[in-house]
């Protein structure tokens, strides 16, 4: 019965209306419409959150340039209030220690896991790279300053560091972005076709020669991609260096000293009692842009390189 | 005989190519190789057995059921700060979850990635997972300005920022589970005259749900740990009393361990290591859900 009136009412669609082209993606259908409309909102509203950003940080900063010159704030002396290159410098110090660590150990763990690891250990492994990113980073600077500082540095190590110091706070958040600059390469040296590695084998080479001389500098631009994005988590991350860095601007080379970085300088203002709307209370959203800024141009370039090798292969 | 075997493994071994992977170089690279994957564990392992040393003295029941105190720092608690995380968490959920699901199925069930517009979307994604969360505190700032609320440190205030923040998350997290469900069942269902929303709702979402969850509690997970964002919107590290809405003044685990973190009595430095565990715990048992999630409801297609 059924199946009798499925075969007779296929035909009797399309022969009932003669000549007309049913076009049923065409066909009107105002509530896929509407619904298409509510996840397209959702969709664009990322877009607003950027533009957000944008607006909510542009705002309090024109009202901190009507009351403070430019000269102040892009200033790099250290005992002037508002000056920003002070607050770059250290955060380009706590950056600079913490890549040192975080690319030699990122890519070593990145190669083990793409060219040694079997599936199975890959499987595991994996996994626990990655559990040093599901530790908040209120807890590496608790253990920066607990820790690193008086323990490994001072007792273990003998050197003159002070209670805070950008060294301890470079070292912690190298660990912290371990798993991001690994993944991301991981995910770079899988994408380099098995026929290069083959090649490379067929000519005599050995897992490492194949590993560091082809695998590689084919995957070189998803690297940079990895090490780009691995800056920008250091740059913006905020309670370790709150923690350990130092809550004093100081315009200096030394990572033994203490020095306060953009993201050091927010907390603590934050934190501060200055009333919502005051000068110094905008200078939050003052350095808040310029750390905005500074990370915008750093992803952007790692976006860029990242398409650059999906195209590659 | 003993040439014949000696012949056949020297062959063996330039056949599997390893006859070079002995070489002293090649495993001093092996072993540096495996010291940059262990190197992080070694590091973890150091970390939390520190803080548990340090916060063993803690671990009471005072420790998660009373309110800090500054006058008995021997028996100050987290009552208000845990109980803030989870209400946080709650909320965070409820704004971010449903509209990372619906723009994420947008993304990959509507989109046509051809479109400037929907290309504009897919940059602006990838760069807010990497915009610092210091600054989504400040856009959360912004925006309970805009609405109109001037009370700081509120429930609302802290989770529009985690909600912002875990946005991006959820949205990558969900494509991902969507885009696994095979072009197959999609097909099947709009053969059979399903319109694409019907196809969505009752065959891709639901084989999706297992991906979906997974990456929703890990985004979750990363928001209760959260501080700095909190900071912005001038969240306390003291209060005493807990919850009552979602206008209502409220403190955070991370919040009172960075506050206790700075003070230079012994007494609150080990309640904050204990804090510490308290927090790792929440967090972890947060991680074991999603992988017994993923473990034992993700189909394999």
């Amino acid at each position: 019965m059924s199946s009798n009136n499925t075969a007779g009412a296929g035909p009797s669609l399309g022969a009932g209306l003669p000549g007309a082209s049913v076009n049923l993606g065409r066909k009107p259908r105002p509530g896929e419409t509407a619904i298409k409309a509510v996840l397209f909102v959702s969709a664009m509203l990322s877009v607003a959150i950027t533009v957000g950003i944008l607006v909510a940080l542009v705002e309090p900063v024109i009202h901190f340039f009507a009351e403070v010159p430019f000269g102040d704030f892009f200033s790099f002396d250290e005992g002037q209030r508002f000056a920003v290159f002070p607050l770059i410098t250290a955060t380009l110090m706590t950056t600079a220690i913490a890549l040192m660590v975080s690319v030699p150990l990122g890519l070593g763990a990145a190669m083990y896991l793409s060219e040694y690891a079997s599936r199975r250990a890959r499987k595991y492994l994996k996994p626990t790279v990655e559990l040093l990113a599901g530790v908040p980073s209120v807890v590496y600077g608790f253990f920066a300053v607990m820790f690193v500082t008086p323990t490994l540095l001072q007792d273990i190590l003998g050197l003159g560091v002070g209670f805070t110091n950008a060294l301890a706070a470079g070292l912690v958040l190298g660990v912290m972005i371990i798993p991001t600059i690994a993944s991301l390469a991981e995910d770079a040296f899988s994408a380099v076709p098995q026929a290069l590695r083959q090649g490379s084998y067929a000519m005599g080479a050995n897992r490492m020669q194949t590993t560091l001389r082809v695998v590689l500098p084919a995957a070189l631009s998803g690297v940079a991609a990895a090490i780009v994005l691995g800056l920008s988590r250091a740059v913006g991350e905020t309670m370790i260096v709150a923690l350990a860095a130092g809550s004093q601007k100081n315009f200096s080379l030394n990572p033994l000293e203490g020095m306060q970085t953009m993201t050091g300088f927010m907390a603590t203002t934050a934190g501060g009692e200055n009333p919502v709307g005051s000068t110094s209370y905008n200078t939050l959203f003052a350095v808040g842009l310029t750390l905005f800024v500074i990370t915008f141009v750093i992803n952007m370039v790692s976006i860029a390189l990242v398409r650059r090798y999906r195209q590659a292969y | 005989m003993s040439v014949a075997t000696a012949t056949a493994r020297d062959t063996v071994r330039i056949a599997t190519g390893r006859s070079r992977d002995r070489s002293a170089a090649s495993l001093v690279f092996l072993g540096l190789l495996w010291f940059s994957l262990f190197f992080g564990v070694m590091v973890l392992v150091v970390l939390i057995t520190d803080t548990a040393i340090a916060g063993s003295g803690r671990f009471d029941s005072a420790l998660v059921t009373g309110y800090d105190s500054t006058l008995y720092p021997e028996r100050t608690g987290f009552r208000a700060g845990i109980l803030g995380s989870l209400w946080l968490m709650l909320f965070t959920a409820v704004m971010a979850v449903p509209l990372g699901i619906a723009a994420a199925v947008y993304l990959e069930e509507f989109a046509d990635s051809t479109r400037w517009y929907n290309r504009i979307i897919e940059v602006n994604l990838q760069n807010l997972a990497a915009v610092p969360s210091i600054v989504y505190g400040l856009l959360a700032v912004a925006v309970m300005a805009l609405i109109g609320i001037e009370r700081k440190g509120i429930v609302l205030g802290g989770a529009i920022a985690l909600a912002l923040l875990i946005l991006p998350v959820i949205i990558i997290t969900t494509r991902e589970a969507v885009r696994a469900v095979p072009e197959e069942i999609r097909q099947g269902s709009l053969a059979l005259g399903a319109t694409t929303w019907q196809t969505t709702w009752r065959q891709v979402l639901p084989s999706a749900v297992p991906g979906i969850a997974t990456g929703t509690i890990l985004g979750l997970s990363r928001a209760i740990g959260e501080a700095a964002p909190l900071l912005m919107l001038g969240l306390a590290s003291s209060v005493r009393f807990d919850p009552e809405g979602m206008m209502s003044p409220i403190t955070a685990l991370p919040i009172q361990i960075y506050g206790l973190s700075s003070s230079s009595q012994q007494a609150f430095q080990d309640a904050a290591s204990a804090a510490i565990i308290v927090l790792l715990v929440m967090i972890l048992s947060l991680n074991g859900l999603a992988i017994f999630i993923r473990n034992k409801f993700q189909r394999s297609w």
